[in-house]
């Protein structure tokens, strides 16, 4: 059901064994902090502890200068084995910093780490209460008996932890997917890398010249594609497609089908690196792309430069060419910018003014989109070779008119008519077919445009909120070289953050399915964003399943442990109570609930 | 176990940080000032998606102080480096606080007590902060420091409240500098960047209206940790302003100043318009540019977002002056887009999109690392090796390669992370 390796396989506790806690009444100890003057200059501190120590279950209520001190969390080891506190709280600043120390803490003593519970009553009180002590004083006081509350119902929880292979799998051999794998062969971990095309290069293949060096992309190609054949450490698979992913992070097992050998092929992985590209749109029907030979995009202009002789501006015949920017981008349609496309137009446009200076080249744009330090250099090199930008504006887009095109000139306010002999079309990059159906295959989302999307727009661009898949170069989005290089090299070390360790380990805070109570309505599924739920099948015979009156054999949802982040959103949609995010179940939010209503 | 030096505590220096001590490699992370956050920290949202900066940023803090491979040294400096790559030693310079890190918790009694006002340096000198101070609410570590410039106990033998109200012992007057020694195997750089001085830009009056701005200034006064608790309020008044003019390429994209474009600027002032409107939806917003550009993920959207949704108005030019009338109200002097003709429009704050530039120790942090800057001043390294300074083993990260969002300082953190683990492991 999961694989090769049961999930429940290593799970263990920490601290006293399950069996011994759950049998035990609730002692709950009780440390409220003063945080120098942070709460105590607001809070009746001495209060709080007094009405702490009448509440239920509690045998010890006590003050601290400081928890966090080294001399407050020894007095918190102490009064675990004098008093036999078999559960904690603190109220305090607030968990985002300070929860996983009290927690060690409290494993430290003994205790697993999970009978610990945080009140805050600094962040969430004195500081926003700071006017009126009286009021915040009762505030805290509700919160801690809410907080004691739903201490007497902590359960110890275990975490899994589970092999890692240490091995990746690498999806499309562009210069991103090579590179990523250069860089992980490096380290010694294998890398399986799997191309689609009969070729390794992806979309570098059909490019003349890199912008803004010019250095020749051929060349970079092809140093790259052999020492990717040169690495012990990294296979090959071209002409491959995914057929099934299945496992999990640290267990990743792929079937490939080659088209070579005609078979399909297991690849074993510990994490998959997703390095897919985008192609340039075909702007099939703008200015007569498709039917006016004359009319081409920057992808097609590019090959001509590279077939040096098929070019008719050597012959001294193209005498003019007119650029046209954001085809296909910018619009309704397609919202986005294409980011590559004005620097691959001034590179082409340069590159056909030195061929023949003689060669008027317009390029019309929106916006030229040349952020960083060195482009706008590249910018205007093109302008001092007598490129000629103008700027229009989408409410009066370039015509097509015969052998013209007509565009108002925004900055001369006036409309211009330009003859050409060859029109190029700048298309945004788009995402290649399959990225569908591979996102479902990987378990992950696509945006709108469908790019692969990311973890976190800004602080996890090479993450997927899957553990174990990572995702660089055009694939995230339209990327010029050096950014799909960066791109490519920081899912490397990524990816290494999984595999430099034998073992992977998930937090307790899991969600639970009670499989008397599921329906199998998948709900829970489609909300989960980690794909931690799957569903397998009980039977009556196995007997399993003991409910009267039900068909024989249904659906259930079970956790995988290891993937679940113990968010909580499939126990909030879950009809039937079947989920439950454990540490935050429903009869211990119902007992916070009661303790804040009845004082 | 094999170690390296990460030099910078911003947003890279954190994400390379965190990715080499996830590969079981040791990091000493050293970091000039306080607290590690760096320029993230002094950000109110981020682009764009509104996230709050704080709330991002600080559980990265966290997981760094928290790590067991990460080691912090904040208030330290890189003095030396030898050797080569796999093999390098780094001497390091650590400035006295006049507060035991292991003892003080950060409460900040001392700095209610403490009777000398200075100007803050995170807030830009908006506000005052005491002669003992947290960096900002948020630092890691959360311990105080003390500003031996402007400390009377320190300069004058007098006073010493913050040592009688500390109830943690914390305070120790006698610290003296100290000098240690790492030995790694590879260097991260990861040393950001500062803005260009917007006095240099005499036509738009910075320094002598009060009512023009930088825009991390901005950044400050709409930020609820900020000196006007996120009200924004003009500085010569402390009146709300309700029309507020943009100035993009203030400083960037210039002959006479910054030639390159700066990158961020464009959203960054479409963020900051959005977020007036967000505060008070009476404000209205003029963005003056040159290009709008906006190619990164989502960016497009988002201007154009804010144009419909936020009565942002976007104005295609480029802005020649800034005048004030005798309220302080800044004029805008700028060509219209349609008319072509001069224009001018009155607005009440006026908030210049000043270009990033180098470091201003980056010429030194260059020479004591032995690494090529290039033609502006920024780190050098080649397209296809992104990464890779001119020394073996020294690989570099975030705006110290160049301006760059967050997410592209992230990546290519990771991408320094990969690099430097690759040489220290060789």
């Amino acid at each position: 059901m999961y694989g090769r390796l049961d999930p429940t396989r290593g799970r263990r506790g920490v601290g006293h064994g399950p069996e011994e806690e759950a049998d035990s009444s609730p002692r709950i100890g009780v440390f409220v902090c003063h945080c120098g003057h942070n709460i105590a200059g607001y809070l009746d501190v001495p209060a709080l502890v007094e009405a702490a120590r009448k509440l239920p279950n509690v045998v010890l209520a006590t003050d601290n200068l400081f928890t966090c001190s080294d001399a407050g969390l020894a007095e918190i080891r102490a009064a675990i084995a004098e008093q036999a506190l078999n559960r904690v709280v603190v109220a305090s600043c607030t968990p985002r910093t300070h929860e996983p120390l009290f927690q060690a803490t409290c494993e430290e003593a003994g205790l697993n780490r999970y009978l610990f519970e945080f009140v805050n009553i600094r962040d969430q009180c004195s500081w926003v209460h700071m006017n009126d002590g009286v009021a915040a004083t009762n505030k805290a006081r509700d919160l801690i008996r809410m907080g004691v509350a739903k201490a007497a119902l902590l359960e110890p929880l275990v975490e899994s932890e589970l092999a890692v292979q240490p091995a990746a799998a690498i999806i499309g051999g562009g210069i991103a997917g090579m590179t990523a794998a250069l860089s992980l062969a490096r380290r010694g971990f294998a890398v399986t890398l799997i191309e689609r095309e009969p070729h390794l290069g992806g979309l570098a293949r059909s490019l003349h010249r890199l912008y803004p060096t010019h250095a020749d992309a051929q060349d970079l190609v092809a140093r790259h594609i052999s020492e990717v054949s040169d690495n012990p450490h990294i296979d090959v698979l071209t002409s491959a497609e995914i057929r099934e992913i299945r496992g999990y992070i640290g267990n990743y097992e792929l079937t490939v089908y080659s088209r070579q050998f005609g078979m399909d092929l297991p690849v074993q992985a510990g994490v998959i690196v997703v390095a897919t590209g985008a192609v340039e749109l075909k702007p099939a029907g703008s200015y007569g792309y498709g039917q006016d030979p004359r009319v081409l995009t920057q992808g097609e202009l590019e090959r001509l430069l590279v077939e040096k002789e098929a070019l008719p501006a050597a012959s001294g015949e193209l005498r003019s060419v007119v650029i046209i920017q954001c085809v296909g981008a910018r619009e309704p349609s397609r919202s986005y910018c294409g980011r590559t496309c004005c620097l691959t137009a001034m590179k082409n446009a340069i590159l056909l003014k030195e061929r023949n200076p003689k060669t008027e080249v317009h390029i019309l744009y929106r916006d030229i989109e040349v952020h960083g330090t060195h482009f706008e250099d590249y910018y205007g090199q093109a302008r001092d070779m007598g490129i000629i930008f103008t700027r229009y504006t989408p409410q009066q887009p370039p015509q097509l008119d015969g052998s013209r095109v007509i565009v108002h000139d925004e900055m001369l306010g006036a409309k211009l008519g330009i003859p050409f002999d060859m029109l190029v079309l700048s298309t945004p990059m788009v995402p290649p077919t399959g990225v569908r159906q591979l996102a479902q295959m990987l378990k992950v989302p696509v945006d709108e445009h469908g790019f692969f999307l990311e973890a976190h727009v800004k602080l996890r661009p090479l993450d997927f909120a899957t553990d174990g898949v990572y995702l660089c170069g055009s694939a995230h989005w339209p990327a010029h070289l050096d950014e799909a290089i960066s791109q490519a090299l920081g899912a490397a070390a990524r990816a290494a953050t999984i595999l430099s360790k034998e073992q992977v380990r998930s937090s307790g805070v899991v969600s639970i399915a009670d499989e008397r109570l599921c329906r199998g309505c998948e709900r829970c599924a489609e909300v989960c964003e980690f794909g931690a739920i799957e569903f397998h099948v009980l039977d009556r015979a196995g007997g399993r399943y003991d409910q009267p009156g039900q068909p024989a054999s249904r659906t259930v949802a079970r956790v995988n442990p290891v993937l679940c982040k113990g968010c909580g959103a499939c126990a909030v949609i879950c009809p039937t109570g079947a989920m439950q995010a454990s540490h935050f179940r429903g009869d211990q939010i119902t007992a916070m609930i009661q303790a804040a209503l009845g004082d | 176990m094999k170690e390296v030096l990460v030099i910078g505590g911003g947003i890279a220096g954190i994400q390379a940080a965190l990715d080499l001590a996830e590969q079981g490699l040791r990091v000493h992370l050293v970091e000039r000032t306080p607290s590690i956050g760096g320029r993230m920290a002094q950000l109110d949202k981020t682009f764009p998606t509104n996230d709050c900066s704080t709330c991002i940023l600080s559980p990265k803090m966290v997981d760094c102080a928290r790590h067991p491979n990460i080691l912090l040294h904040t208030y330290s400096e890189v003095l030396a480096v030898t050797g080569e790559a796999g093999d390098f030693r780094a001497r390091v310079l650590k400035h006295p606080r006049y507060v035991d890190e292991t003892l003080c918790t950060g409460c900040g009694d001392c700095a209610l007590k403490c009777p000398r006002k200075v100007p803050d340096e995170f807030n830009l000198g908006l506000n005052q902060r005491r002669a003992i101070y947290l960096h900002f609410p948020q630092a890691v570590p959360m311990v105080m420091t003390i500003d031996p410039e402007h400390c009377t106990y320190l300069t004058r033998g007098k006073c010493g409240l913050c040592q009688k109200v500390c109830q943690a012992g914390a305070i120790d007057f006698e610290q003296q500098e100290s000098e240690f020694e790492l030995e790694v195997g590879a260097i991260v750089v990861a040393t950001g960047y500062d803005f260009y001085d917007a006095s240099h830009l005499s036509q738009y009056g910075y320094g002598r209206y009060p009512n023009v701005i930088t825009a991390l200034e901005y950044e400050r006064l709409i930020s609820a940790s900020g000196p006007t608790g996120g009200h924004l309020l003009r500085p010569s008044d402390g009146q709300p302003a309700r029309k507020i003019g943009f100035v993009q390429c203030a400083g960037s994209r210039h002959v006479r100043h910054n030639r390159y474009c700066s990158t961020v600027c464009c959203v960054h002032s479409t963020k900051e318009a959005v977020l007036a409107w967000e505060h008070d939806p009476a404000v209205n917003s003029h963005v003056f540019y040159t290009d709008l550009r906006g190619s990164g993920k989502g960016f497009r959207e988002y201007i154009d977002r804010a144009a419909r949704d936020y009565a942002v108005n976007f104005v295609h030019g480029r802005v020649a002056q800034i005048l004030e009338d005798a309220d302080h109200n800044p004029i805008i002097k700028y060509e219209h887009e349609n008319t072509l003709r001069p224009e001018r429009m009155t607005v009440d704050l006026a908030v210049l999109a000043i270009s990033l530039v180098p470091a201003r120790d980056a010429p030194q942090v260059a020479a004591i690392l032995d690494v090529g800057l290039d033609d502006f001043g920024f780190v050098q390294t080649d397209p296809l090796a992104p990464v890779d300074t001119s020394r073996p083993g020294i690989v570099a990260c975030g705006c110290c390669l160049g301006p760059a969002d967050i997410p592209q300082s992230v990546a290519q953190a990771s991408a320094a992370a990969a690099r430097a683990a690759e040489f220290a492991l060789a």
